[in-house]
């Protein structure tokens, strides 16, 4: 109402602009809603666990810590509130980088998952984790993480510094990522052949992806990478949305395309290499996010940034509730389940849309 | 504002595709025709000129150097319309025209939001405004496209072949718009199209590339007669200026038939 008030020449219901609006604030009412469903999550996330404890504990461990028991309060801001935040914070960031890496390079298959950085991430831990290398001077879990960080920017700088190459165009930047994919897989491969029994389980456990590792320390460091990144992607708001209507128009519209690439690559990379490191391969968030913040808000970044986020933390979050709870006692690797959930549903979703998706 | 170019050259890797243009001359209120065969470079001069292909050469715009400006910088003045608008983007019309608007000025709201509704009214778009542009006709993506240049106020507008997704209604329509468009706003106009009746009846001043070459430029009554077309196009053609109807270029015949 406020900007009818303002804009008096406007007002009639039937004018374009007040019709466009009527749009804008349905898009913002779906992207409140789908963060107070975030919220919900987080909060059903952290109630839930191994140890029984009744919602209403829960809540006053998080507001009032100093009234409940020692045990509970070490269970709720140790433990259980760093895994939910870190699914959030993962999901939001792996969302973001899939959003903008669409954008970018104008491919609906584009993540860090399908464009290889994920495989990178992959075979760093292995590096650790099978022959006991860094690539970094530090030692114990950082090893790990240091090496999936390392190799995870590695990859996306690849296919950065291939797009700095004249005349490559955007499909080759795609199919190099793809290149990039198995030729980490490869090597992961040769890693697996020659692992002892014990560090190809552990391996395996990395590579299905698990939130449970998460401590603020951690949390701090992606909620960086993110804090970092998003206000970049915001000022370019504009110049993104309109990348979508393609190269040649975005260029006559004054906007330094090949600049803008490079920068927002450099920032997806940050994203999904800070996100890999942390929580390991978790497939299927970099792609399914964006798609559905798409079906619903279309992608005008100023709307479609924040809704990516959302969709990608919800979706994280909901998936971290139903590997404690599906079989009780047991926790399963998170990244099988965004696997199995995530594809039915998204399968569901372009089939039930009347929009094509991408043409 | 007349627009003038003189010794532009452009190359696209290896290839030189503008040798050396020189003398083109587009004035403001007129709508000027760029014509010439496929591969003749049509599209890279009026891409040369945009900025948006890297070229050498003089470019102004009235007092203002083109060629000295960046990509931005030019935005700011001219608009380039490419050939196809398809697009897989989901925004509604409304957006991708706001959208247009929001990459050229930082202005309130309420000032954009006024440009946009003008912009989609004088092309009769206010029923679309929201439909997204994938459902969207060839012809009615073409006019949400010539929305987002007019809603930009450019002093230079240049269209790549804007009349070759449209039927014969719609070309008429659009070709007879921007006329009235550049009258008003004394702009000008500068649009790459094949079809020579058209380029007749609508232009008031043509441009004729051949092989990267500026060929000849002048009014049309000058500029499309028989032996000319068969220099330009290697054909036999007709051409008729009725006094009490729309010139007619008739093309009898190709000089050259494929397989000999």
């Amino acid at each position: 109402m406020k900007a009818t008030t303002r804009l008096p020449h406007i007002a009639k219901p039937e004018s374009t602009a007040a019709r466009y609006l009527a749009r804008q604030r349905r898009q913002r009412g779906l992207i409140v809603l789908t963060a107070l469903a975030v919220l919900a999550s987080l909060l059903a996330d952290v109630a839930t666990g191994p140890g029984a404890y009744a919602l209403p504990d829960v809540l006053k461990a998080l507001v009032a810590p100093s009234e409940v028991s020692r045990v509970l309060q070490i269970v709720v801001w140790e433990i259980r509130l760093p895994v939910a935040l870190m699914a959030i914070i993962v999901g939001a960031s792996l969302a973001v980088a899939g959003a903008e890496m669409q954008t970018l390079l104008d491919n609906p298959l584009a993540d860090p998952f399908t464009l290889g950085i994920s495989s990178a991430a992959s075979f760093g831990a292995a590096l650790a984790i099978v022959l006991d290398f860094g690539l970094l001077p530090v030692a114990g879990t950082l090893l790990l993480t240091g090496n999936a960080f390392l190799l995870a920017m590695f990859a996306s700088l690849a296919i950065w510094a291939l797009s700095r190459l004249r005349g490559v165009s955007i499909q080759t930047m795609v199919l190099m990522g793809i290149a990039i994919m198995f030729f980490f897989n490869a090597l992961l491969g040769i890693l697996q052949y020659v692992a002892s029994a014990e560090s190809l389980q552990q391996l395996m456990f990395w590579s299905l992806g698990s939130l449970d590792k998460a401590s603020w320390g951690k949390l701090g460091l992606a909620g960086l990478a993110l804090l970092v990144t998003i206000p970049i992607f915001v000022r370019a708001r504009s110049r993104l949305t309109a990348l979508r209507l393609g190269d040649v128009q975005a260029k006559a519209m004054g906007i330094d395309v090949g600049r803008l690439r490079l920068r927002m690559l450099l920032c997806c990379a940050l994203l999904s290499a800070t996100a890999v490191a942390f929580v390991g391969t978790i497939g299927f968030i970099g792609l399914v996010g964006p798609h559905i913040a798409r079906l619903l808000v279309g992608e005008d970044q100023r709307v479609f940034l924040p809704m990516s986020a959302l969709t990608g933390a919800l979706i994280l979050s909901l998936t971290s509730i139903l590997s404690k709870t599906l079989i009780p006692g047991i926790l399963l690797p998170i990244g099988i389940l965004t696997a199995l959930i995530g594809l039915p549903f998204f399968v569901s979703l372009i089939l039930r849309s009347r929009r094509e998706l991408w043409r | 504002m007349t627009l003038t170019i003189d010794h532009l050259d452009c190359s696209l890797g290896k290839r030189q595709i503008l040798h050396d243009v020189s003398g083109l001359r587009a004035s403001p209120g007129e709508i000027t025709a760029l014509i010439g065969p496929n591969g003749s470079g049509k599209s890279t001069l009026l891409k040369a000129i945009a900025g948006i292909e890297a070229a050498s050469g003089r470019i102004r715009l009235g007092e203002r150097q083109l060629d000295a400006l960046s990509l931005e910088q030019r935005s700011q003045c001219l608009y380039y319309l490419l050939q196809d608008t398809s697009t897989q983007a989901a925004l509604s019309v409304f957006e991708a025209v706001l959208l247009a608007r929001r990459t050229q000025v930082a202005e309130p709201a309420a000032t954009a939001l006024s440009a946009v509704e003008r912009a989609l009214t004088s092309l009769e778009l206010d029923p679309l405004a929201e439909r997204e542009l994938v459902t969207l006709s060839g012809g009615q993506r073409q006019r949400v496209a010539i929305a987002q240049a007019i809603v930009r106020r450019p002093r230079l507008l240049m269209l790549d072949e804007p009349t070759s997704a449209l039927d014969l209604h719609h070309q008429l329509q659009v070709l007879d718009y921007l006329r009235r468009l550049a009258r008003r706003e004394e702009i000008v106009i500068v649009l790459a199209i094949h079809d020579l009746n058209l380029a007749a009846r609508f232009a008031d001043h043509l441009w004729v590339v051949k092989e990267g070459r500026h060929i000849v430029s002048g009014m049309p009554e000058q500029v499309l007669t028989p032996e000319r077309l068969r220099d330009i196009y290697a054909i036999e053609a007709h051409v008729e200026w009725p006094i009490d109807a729309p010139p007619r270029v008739i093309p009898l015949s190709a000089l050259h038939r494929l397989g000999g």
